[in-house]
């Protein structure tokens, strides 16, 4: 992804903030400028997750594209905050300790990078909540 | 609204095919579909390519006028357009080009997809085919498509008490029924052993729960109905043609195994055609993964959520079963050329119905559905063919 485009998201990959439609109180993450419950953008506001919440389902990536082939295999997963809203992200543990259930935390870590060049992404990832250790 | 009828369909061999270019392909498909309808370049008033990333793998868009060039069409300037929704563009061309025909815009339509997925390297393929997912919030965390079908695969495992080997007979049975199909990128045969044992790609999903890279084509022609007779003895009545959004990411869909995108185009076109689950005969479904075509049988309402697994496992869809899914090898076997992947799987509806398909030959089938999915089921489009009109 090019540079404006990531900058331009900064603030809710690194702090987790979403938003939330205040005329019906549904969280987003990611954020939507328009609510798909109400179908009105004129009560969006930003609000910030806790950035904690239960693995839905998840996969060890083995086979990767080129921005992560560095870092195969890892843990892929869909986190439900909990607040309500589902995303995509990764986890950091070992592969006997992932599980449907599992509860995670969010953390600040790098994400990937487009080439040796090129640009460094960070953004939030996932450990378990008992031993967020992030190793 | 007219109804409309398949007069002619064509298809290019599926695998990779290193000499061949994207135009070559669609004309050949395009041009074997003419033939097949026995009609002249004359009488074509317009062209709809389906293609999910003609920009990344050929770096070439405008292939709408591309293609009617190549064609030998733009001498006579007839309408051609070019229609993406990622793997289920060939889908929606086809669709495009039915609302086409029904509207009375048009008479005579080709309808096609094609996709060159190897003249680049499988890293930039794989990159491009992320695109059919959500980039920002999905393809940036590391998300492919592998992992993201596996996420699905890993809970319907989890609720349902679905088995990897119940997933691997899927394969398994899709190469049996490739095996039969010469046009098809794999005709071997494979052992539910061979698919456990292959290299995984995205836990639980091993390489063998994965459709091919491909390059290929496909083409109908389309006419209304009422002079479909006129062209060929043996024309292919639309009953049904629906397409379906849900959300761009699987993380934001209700259920996660449940591609609702799926039951609500599957509804609309049973409505449409004014048929049931148990009316179909057999069906072609976007078996992209092994996973993905147990949740079609269970989200078409072919079994119950939950038993696609055990259906498939029991046998309950092979040629000679309940209900034959995938006779052409799905595009676990035939290959995914992603853009041409929705016509091809309408041009094998065809061929089954005219008694054509010979030794994968599903025996007195009237009535055929074909479902073609885009990413993660951002998109889906069902199509219901008779015999009858």
């Amino acid at each position: 992804m090019s540079v404006p485009r990531f900058w331009r998201r900064l603030k809710n990959v690194y702090n987790l903030i979403g938003t939330q439609c205040e005329n019906c109180g549904m969280y987003y993450y990611p954020p939507r400028s328009l609510c798909p419950k109400c179908r009105r953008s004129s009560l969006i506001i930003p609000f910030k997750f806790k950035g904690e919440g239960e693995v839905l389902t998840y996969t060890i990536v083995h086979s990767a594209t080129k921005d992560f082939e560095k870092h195969v295999p890892y843990i892929l997963a869909i986190i439900k905050l909990n607040e309500g809203p589902n995303l995509t992200s990764q986890v950091i543990c070992s592969p006997e300790e992932i599980h449907i259930g599992m509860k995670v935390k969010s953390v600040f870590r790098k994400l990937g990078e487009e080439s040796e060049k090129g640009m460094i992404y960070y953004g939030t990832k996932f450990v378990p909540l008992l031993n967020h250790s992030g190793k | 609204m007219r109804d409309v009828a398949i007069i002619g369909v064509g298809c290019t061999e599926f695998g990779e095919l290193w000499e061949k270019s994207f135009r070559e392909l669609f004309v050949e498909a395009g041009v074997s579909a003419i033939q097949d309808a026995n009609i002249q370049g004359g009488k074509i008033d317009a062209l709809f390519v389906g293609n999910m990333s003609g920009g990344r793998f050929i770096e070439q868009e405008h292939l709408g006028a591309l293609i009617a060039d190549y064609s030998g069409l733009a001498s006579l300037h007839i309408a051609s357009t070019r229609v993406e929704a990622a793997c289920a563009s060939g889908g929606l061309a086809l669709r495009q080009g039915i609302i086409a025909v029904a509207s009375g815009y048009h008479d005579i339509v080709i309808a096609g997809g094609a996709e060159k997925m190897t003249d680049v390297d499988v890293e930039t393929t794989t990159h491009a085919l992320t695109a059919a997912a959500d980039r920002e919030w999905e393809g940036v965390m590391g998300a492919t498509f592998p992992g993201l079908y596996a996420m699905i695969a890993r809970l319907h495992m989890h609720r349902y008490g679905t088995t990897q080997e119940q997933l691997a007979s899927v394969a398994v049975k899709n190469h049996h029924n490739g095996s039969m199909n010469p046009k098809a990128q794999f005709q071997n045969e494979i052992s539910i052993d061979a698919v456990l044992n292959s290299i995984m790609v995205a836990d639980p999903l091993h390489v063998f729960d994965c459709s091919p890279i491909t390059d290929g084509a496909a083409a109908v022609v389309l006419a209304p109905a009422d002079v479909a007779k006129k062209y060929t003895d043996t024309p292919i009545y639309v009953k049904a043609s629906a397409q379906a959004s849900g959300t761009l990411s699987l993380h934001d869909r209700p259920d996660i195994t449940t591609l609702d995108a799926t039951v609500a185009a599957g509804n609309r076109a049973y409505r449409m055609a004014g048929l049931s689950p148990k009316d179909i005969d057999f069906a072609e479904v976007h078996d992209c993964f092994t996973i993905a075509e147990i949740c079609a049988l269970e989200d078409l309402g072919f079994v119950k959520k939950g038993e696609g697994g055990k259906a498939t496992e029991s046998g309950m869809t092979a040629i000679g079963g309940e209900i034959p899914i995938n006779p052409s090898g799905g595009l676990k076997a035939c290959g995914h050329p992603v853009g041409a992947t929705g016509v091809k799987q309408a041009v094998e509806i065809v061929l089954q119905l005219r008694g054509e398909a010979g030794k994968r030959e599903i025996a007195g089938a009237e009535i055929g559905l074909t479902h073609n999915v885009g990413g993660s089921g951002g998109t889906a489009v069902v199509h219901i063919f008779g015999r009858e009109r």
